[in-house]
């Protein structure tokens, strides 16, 4: 076997060759396909997470151009109301449910157990679990829409429109399940990412030293927790609703029902859901400032607390969806506030992230060429947001292309342009080698143009009075001029993701060979090797500052005594990150698969027939009780604290290193 | 930058020039709501576009004199306490400035609101607007119950006057939006409600429903036509009178064939045996400017289309196809012409 070398010293030159032969042995998978069902390595599950995510955007990405050709021209005959209608709803339902926040949390999956220092998510078997019932929920969703089954209703399903009397047929109960069986996978991730941070963060990593963007994913993750189970009880509610025999009348008006109750507890969701995926996009913003600027991010606890209110705010705002409906006004004003408060925090980040670039010497790579579109384009979403938090306006401009312009440059502009700055980030720590910058600033411009192209006059179509989701208009409307600009923009965009694409494809095999820390980050992912090994650290990593890398890394201890023949992690203490006990987590597992199938036939099956809920009832409590049953598939022994071994004082073999002839950024 | 700058000097071309023709604009108010709107979005969007243009110039600032010449050398910089303290002091007082400027336009969007709560007042017309899969039921509210008249798709008001639409559905949610008078409200199944508009110029002012609500969604407009109080009274009167007997033969038999077939199962016309309630109105379809919620023009030709095919023109709609007789179909619509 040969030992990866780092060049911050290697701390597998510490082990011996047999410590470390098992130690690769135990984190190993087995081989073929066997091993690729049963993994549940956290980079194995993200990386899949993030290739699925991506084939479902570039999905919803066709669907938005067959919508962009269906526009181009007044009264154009190029797809019917019927599957226009269809194609508005899956292009919506993906993007948020299969998209945005799956891969959020996808790249969360992949970094924050490497940017905390520890080996492994807190569950993966879990993990392994929350990727199969996602998968379930997308093959759901479009393999229903080939079929023609797919929902027709919008993203948000209002009912009456979605309820049993006007949607007969079983697309509803499609979109209803498969956004049940994506949140599962939501909340999944959601209780790994806290879990991680909370209890398995590198030895010294107070809370005041988290990585932004790891606070980033622990506040979205909050979120998530608080935000998913209001959109089950919409999404459980209305198939209730609409199931034959069933009819629970929860928002059926004519029997006592409420129609304007399934808005709140969409909306509560609702909101929410554009900050979490909006924040974990900041987290990115954060990183590749703090390293392109050279320099530690200015305002880091104004930043945290900033990212804390937005989750707190976020949660008070739903009503301003809900301008034109007979809420009191009285009631609407509060959220007016509220929504025009959510801009403070906001305003602080970008006060923050500007001091950073002004208080350093940004070198303009990729990543922040992305991250300064996304300035460009987020500010200007976030400032027709504010116009949109006004009661008056929000009146004319709610549900027209206004909107829809406002929620792409914010969504687009802020959390896409983010995202793709992340890829191009570390694309070098994932798979070992750089994205090409020339082909990335195709992509970058391609882009960039033609998602203004499309975007931009939407904001004078909606104000010009086109109103959202139709399917065609009338030539005197006027509206023709602007919607052929549009619609030319969407073929920018697509050739920019094409470029996109062919870019990662070729980088992978050809791409500059990266190295350990091509940007020279400060963060504990750039110490191991490049993609990292399965068990991450030989070694684990302390840490003494928020910068680790930029704080003479090569002369901070190690941490030695976690087996090398179980698959052990070190849980540390929540406030101070100080050591607690060794801690075994579960390894590679065919359960996690079985459940999700499992959880995936529950959810299909429940669109024809309640009766699969006693069937399934009985398949979950034959896996889990084997589940549990087995437990890790480890012999279990009592790990208590004292067995942990302390740090040692560097230079000392085998328990940390020093080696000064290691460069390393100094200050 | 030079799309941005091409983005911006057009968007103030067309916020100044409207698009022609088009009477359904938020930019272009004709109605004391929309103005009162329209004054509150001027403010928001100068103060929003100082703001975007004085950040992107910061950042541009940033990007093009302090880039880094050799972007080689990775070297980070821990930056000085006396540089981090002015920051400090900026960032600060940024959000300070960002606070006071939400909070004034806070202000000025309560006072708007209630600018436009104050116009409820003494509304002497009001208009029951029932909202359905795909069009738009009108009853003229008066306390004398045979004074009450129905109508469709196009609704006359008085100008200069506050005029009471009470809003209501019983089958999805729709939302009643006439941009160049005011904003929109929806219509709710199970929570009725208003909205008051008040036209300040004669003149034909284009509605849309804003809730998608159906396969037709896009296809269900109306208009709201402001005329001078005589004028007004004039419509209504005429509106609230039975249809016409028919006169010449044909037209006869063509009153014959409406309610010899499934017309009368949805449509009524007033003075005559024809009383249902499932599709608009016919009393006065004649005299109507547009057929099908404003999707087609109102004429003859349109119209014998829409009877026999209105699946072609509105895909979903809940009219049926007729497969009518030609001569029937003439004098079908013979009659319906008298109907003005």
């Amino acid at each position: 076997m040969t030992v990866p070398q780092t060049t911050f010293g290697s701390p597998e030159a510490l082990m011996r060759d047999a410590d470390l032969a098992q130690l690769h042995e135990t984190w190993s998978r087995p081989r073929g396909l066997w091993g690729w069902l049963v993994t549940t390595n956290h980079k194995d599950i993200a990386e899949r997470y993030i290739v699925t995510a991506f084939i479902f955007f570039i999905l919803a990405g066709i669907l938005a151009v067959i919508m962009r050709i269906q526009l181009a021209v007044p009264e154009n005959h190029f797809v019917g109301p019927d599957l226009y209608n269809q194609i508005f709803t899956v292009h919506g339902t993906t993007m948020m449910f299969l998209f945005a926040v799956p891969i959020m949390e996808a790249f969360a999956l992949y970094l924050v157990p490497l940017m905390v220092g520890t080996r492994n998510v807190a569950f993966p078997r879990l993990n392994a679990f929350g990727y199969f019932t996602y998968l379930a929920g997308g093959l759901q969703l479009w393999g229903a829409l080939l079929a023609n089954t797919g929902p027709d209703t919008g993203w948000f399903a209002y009912v009456p429109l979605s309820g049993p009397a006007f949607a007969p047929g079983k697309r509803v109960d499609v979109w209803a399940d498969m956004v049940t069986t994506t949140e599962i996978s939501a909340l999944v991730g959601a209780v790994e990412i806290i879990v991680t941070v909370f209890k398995q963060r590198a030895v010294g990593m107070s809370l005041n030293r988290i990585p932004v963007y790891v606070w980033a994913m622990v506040v979205t993750s909050f979120m998530i927790i608080f935000a998913m189970p209001a959109v089950m009880t919409a999404s459980g509610f209305l198939p209730m609703d609409r199931m034959p025999h069933v009819n629970t009348h929860f928002f059926n008006p004519a029997e006592g029902g409420d129609a304007l109750l399934y808005q709140h507890v969409f909306w509560f969701f609702g909101h929410p859901e554009v900050y979490i995926i909006f924040i974990p996009a900041t987290g990115f913003v954060s990183t590749i400032i703090t390293t392109f600027s050279r320099r530690p991010i200015f305002g880091y606890i104004p930043i945290i607390l900033s990212l804390i209110a937005t989750g707190f705010i976020g949660f008070g705002l739903w009503v301003h969806h809900m301008f034109a409906t007979p809420v009191p006004n009285l009631g609407q004003s509060f959220f007016t506030a509220a929504s025009m408060m959510i801009a403070i925090p906001a305003g602080v980040q970008i006060f923050c992230w500007i001091a950073t670039l002004w208080g350093g010497k940004p070198v303009l790579k990729m990543p922040l060429v992305w991250v300064l579109g996304f300035i460009a384009l987020f500010v200007l979403g976030g400032l027709t947001g504010i116009m949109l938090a006004s009661i008056p306006i929000d009146l004319q401009v709610h549900d027209t292309y206004f909107v829809v312009a406002h929620f792409h440059y914010v969504l687009i502009g802020g959390a896409v342009f983010p995202l793709f700055g992340a890829v191009y980030y570390w694309f070098p720590k994932m798979t070992g080698r750089m994205m090409s910058e020339k082909l990335g600033l195709w992509h970058f411009w391609l882009f960039f143009i033609g998602f203004n192209m499309t975007f931009f006059p939407m904001h004078l179509l909606g104000l010009h009075g086109m109103t959202r989701r139709i399917y065609t208009y009338l030539p005197e409307t006027g509206w023709g001029m602007l919607n052929h600009i549009a619609s030319s923009g969407a073929l920018f965009m697509g050739l920019g993701v094409l470029v996109f694409l062919y870019n990662a494809l070729v980088s992978m095999r050809r791409g500059e060979v990266a190295g350990e820390n091509p940007w020279g980050a400060a963060t504990l992912e750039w110490t191991t090797t490049s993609p990292p090994p399965k068990y991450n650290y030989a070694l684990l990593p302390t840490v003494r500052g928020r910068y680790p890398l930029w704080e003479n890394f090569a002369q901070t201890p190690l941490v030695s005594g976690l087996s090398t023949d179980k698959r052990e992690v070190l849980s540390t203490s929540i406030l101070d990150a100080q050591p607690e006990h060794r801690y075994e987590i579960g390894t590679d597992s065919i359960l996690p698969l079985l459940m999700g199938i499992v959880t995936g036939i529950f959810f299909v099956v429940l669109v024809f027939t309640p009766w699969i809920v006693p069937i399934c009832a009985g398949g979950w409590f034959v896996v889990m009780a084997i589940w549990f049953w087995i437990g890790t598939g480890q012999p279990q022994e009592k790990h208590k604290a004292h067995e942990y071994h302390e740090p040692r004082s560097p230079g000392e073999p085998g328990l940390s290193l020093g080696s000064d002839a290691n460069p390393s950024p100094q200050t | 930058m030079k799309t941005l700058r091409g983005q911006l000097s057009a968007l103030l071309l067309l916020m100044l020039a409207g698009c022609a023709g088009n009477h359904q604009s938020a930019l272009d108010p004709h109605g004391a709501q929309a103005y009162t709107i329209h004054h509150l979005f001027q403010l928001f969007f100068w103060v929003t576009l100082v703001i975007y243009v004085l950040v992107l110039l910061a950042v541009l600032y940033v990007i093009v004199r302090r880039r880094r010449e050799e972007p080689a050398a990775l070297v980070a910089e821990i930056p000085t306490a006396q540089s981090e303290k002015r920051s400090t002091v900026t960032v600060g007082a940024l959000v300070v400035l960002t606070i006071v400027i939400l909070f004034v336009l806070l202000v000025f969007d309560f006072s708007a609101g209630r600018t436009i709560a104050a116009l409820r007042e003494n509304s002497d017309v009001q208009i029951k607007i029932t909202g359905h899969q795909w069009w738009w039921e009108a009853t003229y509210e008066d306390p004398v119950a045979h004074q009450e008249m129905t109508t469709a798709n196009e609704f006359h008001i008085p100008v200069g006057s506050v005029v009471r639409f009470d809003l209501e559905s019983h089958d999805v949610i729709h939302s009643f939006w006439v941009p160049e008078l005011h904003g929109k409200k929806d219509l709710i199944p199970g929570h009725p409600t208003s909205v008051w508009l008040k036209a300040d110029k004669p003149g034909t002012y284009e509605g849309q429903c804003a809730e998608f609500c159906g396969a037709q969604h896009a296809h269900m407009r109306f208009l709201v036509i402001a005329e001078p109080r005589d004028k007004y009274n004039a419509w209504l009167d005429h509106a609230r009178q039975p249809a016409p007997e028919p006169v010449f033969e044909n037209e006869k038999h063509g009153k014959q064939v409406f309610m010899g077939s499934t017309c009368v199962m949805c449509h009524a016309i007033a003075g005559t045996s024809a009383g249902a309630g499932l599709g608009p109105d016919l009393t006065h379809v004649a005299g109507r400017l547009s057929l099908a919620a404003g999707t087609i023009p109102n004429n003859p030709g349109h119209l014998a289309g829409w009877i026999i095919d209105p699946q072609r023109i509105k895909p979903g709609v809940i009219m049926p196809q007729h497969n009518i007789p030609p001569k029937d179909l003439r004098d079908l619509l013979a009659y319906l012409e008298t109907l003005k």
